[in-house]
């Protein structure tokens, strides 16, 4: 991929296709590292499942026998000197507490470090095409953070969906003004949820 | 500056509209959003659909959706134009540009671009 969001948008598709209800993206960077963790409430895997999601010759699609999502992303944190790490737990073991978590921590300094890109067409992306999920951005800086809640965007458009053109669009610009926003000037900011 | 009161007029606005709009749809257009439509470059080739579509007025009649692999992987970006009564469309390698002329000749003009489809390819 020729930009991390990218991977970002790939990945937490296997979420919602896992029939989770809200999906959490988290970014933390650091001046050295970027953690990026992409966390669900879906039906999750089982042990034995989990321990070949990062081959490429398994995949849940049935068009073709090879699914490159998690392998592409575990060699994209792996070509820095990062690490992937997939924890599932299968609602058949836990019925209250199932879900699955990928996080991948990348060198930013390494010279093979992918960036991030335009993560904001990422989120936009996702909600467009999935809106009666739910999900929870959170992308901490050094210097602020942003952060977008579904939850409590459905709560002000009630019966309105979420992949409104205009409700896209306000998305995007939501997230672009708090990217552009001065450090130390969030408290302008009015806090939503 | 963005807010949730910005958003609350934008429901109020839509909310009539959500009513009216129900089952008028008559084109879908599926964009394939797999890891091999992500990585051909899918990501621009959605938003400038669902930009256009809105800029050129079609919200009424034409909903854009997303969906897996489709099965081409080589010809990704692709897009499916599904219209009643009529045979499915199949976009291949798009782009932005290809995007935006497909919402003016054919989502808006009825005439589809045969130069951009499977068929028109050389295999």
């Amino acid at each position: 991929m020729k930009e991390l969001s990218l991977n970002v948008l790939d990945i937490a598709e296997n979420s919602v296709k896992a029939e989770a209800r809200l999906t959490e993206i988290r970014i933390d960077e650091t001046d050295d590292l970027l953690t990026l963790t992409i966390q669900d409430d879906g039906r999750g895997m089982t042990s034995d499942v989990v321990k070949t999601v990062t081959d490429p010759f398994y995949t849940t699609r049935t068009t073709r026998k090879v699914g490159m999502g998690l392998p592409l992303l575990k060699l994209e944190a792996e070509m820095t000197g990062g690490t992937l790490t997939v924890e599932s737990r299968h609602q058949s073991e836990f019925p209250d507490s199932h879900g699955t978590t990928v996080t991948a921590v990348f060198h930013k300094n390494h010279i093979d470090f992918i960036p991030l890109g335009d993560i904001v067409s990422s989120i936009t992306t996702l909600i467009q095409g999935h809106p009666d999920s739910d999900f929870l951005f959170t992308h901490t800086l050094p210097d602020k953070t942003v952060t977008l809640d579904t939850r409590a965007l459905r709560q002000v458009l009630e019966d309105v969906p979420l992949n409104s053109f205009e409700v896209i669009q306000w998305i995007g610009e939501y997230l672009n003004e708090q990217y552009e926003i001065k450090s130390g000037k969030e408290e302008q900011y009015e806090v939503i949820g | 500056m963005k807010s949730l009161a910005e958003l609350q007029a934008i429901k109020e606005k839509m909310k009539d509209k959500v009513i009216l709009r129900e089952g008028a749809n008559n084109i879908r257009v599926v964009v394939g959003m797999a890891t091999c439509g992500i990585a051909a470059g899918a990501r621009p080739v959605l938003n400038t659909l669902v930009e256009e579509v809105s800029n050129q007025g079609l919200t009424d009649k034409v909903t854009v959706s997303q969906t897996g692999c489709i099965g081409i992987c080589q010809f990704e970006p692709v897009v499916e134009v599904f219209e009643a009564g009529k045979e499915k469309t199949t976009y291949v390698k798009m782009d932005s540009e290809k995007a935006k002329r497909v919402v003016e000749e054919h989502l808006k003009g009825g005439k589809v671009i045969a130069e951009y489809t499977l068929a028109g390819q050389k295999l």
